[in-house]
C-alpha cells in the first residue's frame, strides 16, 4: 500500500474491491467452489482493512475528497470522520466474520447462482460502506438504493418459494416508502440553498418548524430501514426469507446504517436540537423495544425471533438516541455524551450478538433442515461447536456480565439516572419511567434467549432425525468464533472501546474530552457521582470463585458420577413430546400482555376424532393500520382505472387537455 | 485497598458463604414454631448438604456439559454477589467493579443459568420451572432494579455501600419514597427467594412448584451446590434489605476495625429479627395460584415506580 494514500482513499479503494470481488463472481457464475474459497475469504479481508483504516482514523481530524464521477455537475462528494469511521469498524469487522463463515455455508442448489449471489453479496456490503462515506444528498441516495436493491436480491435468494417473494416485495415496498421520506427530508434541509452537500446543508441554518420537519421526516425514513414500531412489519418477512448470513448482515450492519443517518441528520447537518425531538425518538425507541420483545417471546420460528428481538434492539438503541438528543436540548453535553456513547456501544454489540445468533441459526437450519422450533431440540449433543458459541451470544443479549450487552445496558441507565438533572420537571418525573421501560425489556429478553436456546439446543430431541445433525464446519465455526470473542471483548475492556467511541460523541456534538475513569480497568462515567464498572475484575473474581467451589468440592469428595434415566418424580414414561414447546414458553408472556396480541385460538370440541389445538398470534398493527392502507390504496387505484379507457381518441382528449392547462399556467 | 478494607472484603465473603444455611435453618425454625411443629435444628441445612455431598451424583443419560457446570455458575456469581452487598462494612474493594445494575446483571446470570439447566435434561417439569422461573424473574428484576434506582437517587451514585453510607448518615426514619419501596422489596425477596406467596420451598407438589421443579434432575454435590446457591441467595436478599432499609451501623473506614467487629453481633441481631418476620409473613400468607403470581409482582414494579416518582415529587 502507498505510504501517501490517505484513511479515506484507502477505504475508498476497499470499497471498491468489494465491488471487484462481487464482479469476479460473475466470471464463474455456478462455480461454488471459486465463490466460496477464493471470493467470500477476498471479501473479508477487505473488511478486516476497512475496520482497522477505520479503527486507525478515530481520533483524527475529518478527511474529504471529491470524487470524478457522478452526474454532470453533480459529482460524488466523500468525507470519512468519526461518526463514519464508528460505523464503518462496525461494518468491517463484522462484515469479516460473516463473510468467512459465508465461504462455508452457501450449498448448491439453492436458488440464486452462487457468482449472482456473490455479486449481490458484495454489492451490499460496498454500497453500506459508501452510505457511510457519502457527503452529499445525491451520493447518499444511489448509495442508499443500491443497498436496499442489493439486499433485496439477497432476500429473495430463494425466490422460487412464493411466500419468500412475498417478504421481498413487503421489504422492498417500506425501503421505497423510508427512501422517499428521506429524500425529502433532505430537500428541506438544504434550506433554499438548492446546494446538495452535507456541507451545505450544514452551513443552512433552517428555522426551527422546519428543522422540525427534517428531523420527524428523517426520523421517519430511517425508522423504516432500521424497523421501528409501526414501520416494523417487514423485519419479521424479510429475515426468515433471507439466507442466514443475509439476516446477519442485514439485522447487525444494515439497520446500523439507518441510526448513522439518523445521528448524522440529527446532530451535524441539523446544528441545532429541540429537546422534544428526544420525546418523540424516545417514545418510539421504548415502544419498539417493548413491542418487539414480547413479540419476540411467542414466536415459534426460530429466525422470526430473532427479527422481534432486533426490532427490540433497534428500540433501545433509538431510546439512546432521543436521549441524547433530550440532553443536548437542555445544555446538558457531558450526559449528552454518555446516552450518545451508550447508544454507539449498543450498536457495536448488537452487530456482533445478533450476527452470531443468526449464523447460529443458519448452521442449525443447515444440519437440520427446520425453522420451527417445535422440531428442534436437545442439538447441544451433536453440534456442541455451534451450541457452545451460540450460547455466548444468547448470553450477551440477555444482558447478563460479564458479556457486552450488559455494558451498554448499564450505560445506558446510568444516563437514565442523571435525568433528575434536566430543568424541566415534567421531563425527569417521566425518565424515569423509560428507565424502567427498559429495565422490563432488558428482562424479558433474558426470557427470550432461555426460550431460544433452551428449546433449540438443550432437551430431548423433538425428532427423530435431528440424532444425525452434523456440527458446523471449519469456516463456519471461525466465523461464529470471532463475533463470539467480539462479545467477549466488548464486554470486558469496556473502557478501551468508549476512549474509541469517545472520539465520535466529542466531534458530533462539539464538546471537550470526557471522563472516563482514572483506572484502565474500571468504567467510571462521571466524576461527580460515584458509579464504575469493572468487568475484568468481575470477570477474574467469578472464575476464581468457579475454580475454588469445584476445587474444593473435588478436594473433600471423591465421589462417583453415575448415567441413569432421567428422575422426573419417578415417571417412567416420558418422551421428548412432554417437554416443554415454544408455544408453551410463550404463554405466561400471551397471558400478561394479551392485550397487545392478536390471536385466534382453535380449540378442538368435545367429540373429535383428531383434537387439534392451535394458537395463532398476529401484528395488531398490521389490522389497524396496514391492511386499511392496502384497501385504502387499492380503492383509489380502481378510481383512477375509470380514466384507462383503452380507446386511443380518449387518451388524445386526455393529452390535449393537459397542453391545455400547461398552457394556461405557463401563460 | 488498605488492610482493614481488605479484610472487611474477606470477612464479608467468606462469613456469607458459611453462614447462609444457618439464615435458612433459623427461617425454618421459625416457621415451625409458628406452625405448631417441633422444629429442626437451625443446622439443619449444613447436615442436609454435608449429606448431599457425602453421595454418588446421579446424572440423567442425556445431560449435558451444561447441566453439571450450572450448579458452579449459580453458586459462583451468588458468592460474588455476596462480595459486593455491604452487609458489615462499606469498605468494599469489589464494589468499584460492580454497583447495584451489575448486582442485578449477577442475579439474573444466576437465574438465567438455573433455567437453561432445569431445560436440558428435558423432563415436563424442568422445562416447566423454567417457564416459570423465567415468568418471576423478568417481573421481579426490573422491580429490583427500581428499587435500587430510588436509593440510587437519593443518594447521588449507584454503588452499594456508598448508598448504604449515605442513607445511614440520615436520621432514624424513612424516606418516604423509601416507604413504597421497602414494601416493593419484600415482595420481591418473597418471590425471587421461592418463598409463599409465589413458591413453597418445602412442597414436592408438582401443580405448585417453581424452584424445586428445577432441582429435580440435580442429585449429590450438584444438589448441595444448587441448595447452598439458593441459602446464600436469601442471605444476599436480606443484606440488600439492610443496606437499603436499616444501613445503620455497618462498618467503615472511620470506625476502623473495633468497627467492623461491632458490625458482627449487630449483622446477627437484624438477621434474627428479619428471618424471624420471614417466617411470620409466609404463616400469614397463603399461596397464591401461579397465575396470579404476575399480578404480585406488578404490585411490586409499580410500588417501586411509584417510589421513584415520589422521590422526584418530593425531592426526598
Amino acid at each position: 500500500m502507498n505510504v501517501s494514500l490517505t484513511n479515506l482513499e484507502a477505504c475508498l479503494a476497499l470499497l471498491a474491491a468489494w465491488g471487484g470481488i462481487g464482479l469476479a463472481g460473475m466470471l464463474r457464475p455456478r462455480s461454488l467452489r471459486f465463490a466460496g474459497r477464493t471470493l467470500f475469504p477476498l471479501g473479508a479481508l477487505c473488511g478486516i482493512a476497512i475496520a482497522v483504516g477505520a479503527a486507525m482514523h478515530l481520533g483524527a481530524p475529518p478527511e474529504s475528497a471529491v470524487l470524478p464521477f457522478g452526474l454532470p455537475g453533480m459529482p460524488f462528494h466523500v468525507r470519512l470522520d468519526a461518526l463514519s469511521s464508528v460505523f464503518l469498524f462496525l461494518l468491517g469487522s463484522v462484515s469479516a466474520a460473516i463473510s468467512v463463515f459465508s465461504a462455508g455455508y452457501f450449498r448448491q442448489g439453492e436458488g440464486t447462482m452462487p457468482g449472482l449471489l456473490c455479486l449481490e453479496y458484495h454489492a451490499f456490503l460496498a454500497s453500506m460502506g459508501l452510505v457511510l462515506l457519502a457527503d452529499d444528498a445525491y451520493s447518499f441516495m444511489v448509495a442508499w438504493e443500491t443497498m436496499a436493491l442489493s439486499s433485496y436480491f439477497l432476500v429473495t435468494t430463494q425466490h422460487r418459494i412464493p411466500e419468500i417473494r412475498a417478504a421481498g416485495f413487503l421489504y422492498l415496498l417500506i425501503a421505497h416508502i423510508g427512501a422517499l421520506a428521506i429524500l425529502l427530508s433532505f430537500g428541506v434541509l438544504q434550506g433554499g440553498t438548492w446546494q446538495f452537500t452535507f456541507d451545505a446543508m450544514r452551513a443552512a441554518h433552517l428555522d426551527p418548524a422546519w428543522a422540525s420537519v427534517a428531523f420527524c421526516l428523517a426520523l421517519f425514513g430511517f425508522g423504516a430501514k432500521a424497523g421501528l414500531v409501526p414501520l416494523h412489519v417487514w423485519l419479521p418477512e424479510a429475515h426468515p426469507a433471507a439466507p442466514s448470513p443475509v439476516s446477519a448482515l442485514m439485522s447487525g450492519v444494515m439497520l446500523k446504517t439507518a441510526v448513522y443517518g439518523v445521528l448524522r441528520v440529527t446532530f451535524d447537518l441539523l446544528g441545532t436540537q429541540q429537546w422534544w425531538w428526544g420525546l418523540v425518538a424516545l417514545g418510539i425507541g421504548l415502544l419498539s423495544a417493548f413491542y418487539g420483545v414480547i413479540f419476540a417471546a411467542v414466536q415459534i420460528d426460530m429466525k422470526r425471533l430473532l427479527a422481534w428481538s432486533s426490532i427490540e434492539n433497534i428500540g433501545i438503541v433509538f431510546t439512546g438516541v432521543g436521549l441524547t438528543i433530550v440532553f443536548k436540548g437542555a445544555g446538558l453535553v457531558q450526559l449528552a455524551a454518555l446516552a450518545l456513547i451508550a447508544t454507539l456501544y449498543h450498536c457495536l454489540n448488537h452487530a456482533y450478538m445478533k450476527s452470531l445468533l443468526f449464523l447460529g441459526t443458519g448452521s442449525v437450519l443447515h444440519a437440520t433442515g427446520e425453522r420451527n422450533l417445535g422440531r428442534l431440540g436437545g442439538l447441544i449433543h451433536s453440534m456442541p461447536w455451534v451450541a457452545w458459541l451460540t450460547l455466548i451470544g444468547a448470553l450477551a443479549i440477555a444482558g447478563l456480565p460479564p458479556l457486552n450487552g450488559f455494558v451498554s445496558e448499564w450505560l445506558l441507565l446510568q444516563a437514565f439516572l442523571f435525568a433528575g438533572d434536566i430543568p424541566h420537571t415534567f421531563v425527569n418525573m417521566l425518565l424515569p419511567v423509560g428507565a424502567a421501560v427498559v429495565a422490563l425489556c432488558t428482562a424479558l429478553a433474558g426470557y427470550v434467549m432461555v426460550k431460544f436456546y433452551g428449546v433449540i439446543f438443550l432437551g430431548q430431541r423433538r425428532e427423530a432425525a435431528l440424532s444425525s445433525a452434523k456440527d458446523a464446519g471449519v469456516s463456519e465455526r471461525l466465523g461464529m468464533g470471532v463475533l463470539a470473542l467480539g462479545c467477549l471483548v466488548l464486554g470486558l475492556v469496556p473502557s478501551q472501546v468508549i476512549r474509541l467511541l469517545d472520539a465520535a460523541a466529542r466531534e458530533l456534538l462539539q464538546i471537550p474530552e470526557g471522563h472516563w475513569g482514572a483506572q484502565w480497568w474500571l468504567l467510571a462515567p462521571s466524576a461527580t457521582r460515584h458509579a464504575s464498572y469493572g468487568p475484568l475484575a468481575l470477570f477474574a473474581l467469578l472464575l476464581l470463585t468457579l475454580l475454588l467451589a469445584a476445587y474444593g468440592v473435588r478436594l473433600l469428595y471423591r465421589r462417583r458420577v453415575r448415567r441413569s434415566a432421567p428422575w422426573d418424580c419417578g415417571f417412567a414414561a416420558m418422551d421428548a413430546r412432554m417437554q416443554d414447546t415454544a408455544e408453551g414458553f410463550g404463554q405466561p408472556i400471551r397471558h400478561i400482555f394479551e392485550p397487545f396480541f392478536l390471536m385466534t385460538r382453535e380449540l378442538p370440541g368435545a367429540h373429535d376424532q383428531h383434537p387439534v389445538y392451535r394458537v395463532t398470534v398476529g401484528d395488531r398493527i398490521w389490522r389497524l393500520l396496514y391492511l386499511p392502507l392496502a384497501r385504502a390504496t387499492h380503492a383509489t387505484a380502481n378510481l383512477v382505472a375509470h380514466l384507462q379507457q383503452g380507446r386511443i381518441s380518449t387518451y388524445l382528449t386526455y393529452s390535449f387537455v393537459t397542453l391545455l392547462l400547461l398552457l394556461a399556467f405557463v401563460l | 485497598m488498605t488492610p482493614l478494607s481488605a479484610a472487611t472484603q474477606l470477612l464479608e465473603v467468606v462469613s456469607a458463604t458459611l453462614a447462609a444455611p444457618i439464615f435458612l435453618g433459623w427461617v425454618n425454625q421459625c416457621r415451625a414454631w409458628l406452625q405448631n411443629r417441633t422444629a429442626p435444628s437451625v443446622l439443619q441445612p449444613y447436615y442436609g448438604l454435608r449429606k448431599l455431598l457425602h453421595k454418588d451424583a446421579v446424572l440423567a443419560e442425556n445431560a449435558s456439559p451444561l447441566f453439571r457446570a450450572a450448579p458452579y455458575v449459580v453458586f459462583g456469581t451468588m458468592v460474588v454477589a455476596a462480595a459486593i452487598i455491604p452487609s458489615m462494612g462499606t469498605g468494599l474493594p469489589m464494589s468499584a467493579a460492580a454497583d447495584g445494575i451489575a448486582l442485578v446483571g449477577l442475579l439474573a446470570t444466576a437465574r438465567v443459568f438455573l433455567s437453561l439447566a432445569a431445560m436440558d435434561v428435558g423432563t415436563a417439569f424442568g422445562s416447566l420451572g423454567a417457564r416459570r422461573e423465567m415468568m418471576v424473574g423478568f417481573l421481579a428484576e426490573p422491580a429490583l432494579l427500581m428499587i435500587l434506582f430510588v436509593a440510587a437517587l437519593i443518594s447521588g451514585t449507584t454503588s452499594l455501600p456508598l448508598i448504604a453510607e449515605g442513607l445511614s448518615s440520615h436520621a432514624l426514619g424513612l424516606y418516604p419514597s423509601l416507604a413504597f419501596t421497602a414494601v416493593a422489596f419484600v415482595l420481591v425477596l418473597l418471590a425471587e427467594n421461592a418463598r409463599i406467596p409465589i413458591d413453597n420451598p418445602s412442597t414436592h407438589l408438582e401443580l405448585t412448584m417453581i424452584h424445586e421443579a428445577m432441582l429435580l434432575e440435580y442429585s449429590a454435590r450438584h444438589l448441595a451446590l444448587m441448595e447452598w446457591a439458593a441459602a446464600l441467595k436469601l442471605f444476599n436478599y436480606a443484606c440488600i434489605g439492610f443496606a437499603l432499609f436499616v444501613p445503620w451501623g455497618a462498618g467503615n473506614e472511620a470506625a476502623g476495625p473495633l468497627g467492623l467487629l461491632l458490625a458482627v453481633p449487630l449483622l446477627a441481631l437484624k438477621l434474627i429479627v428479619a428471618g424471624a418476620v420471614l417466617a411470620l409473613i409466609e404463616t400469614l400468607s397463603a399461596k397464591l395460584r401461579v397465575f396470579r403470581a404476575p399480578e404480585f409482582l406488578a404490585t411490586a414494579f409499580l410500588l417501586a415506580v411509584l417510589g421513584l416518582l415520589v422521590h422526584l415529587l418530593l425531592g426526598a
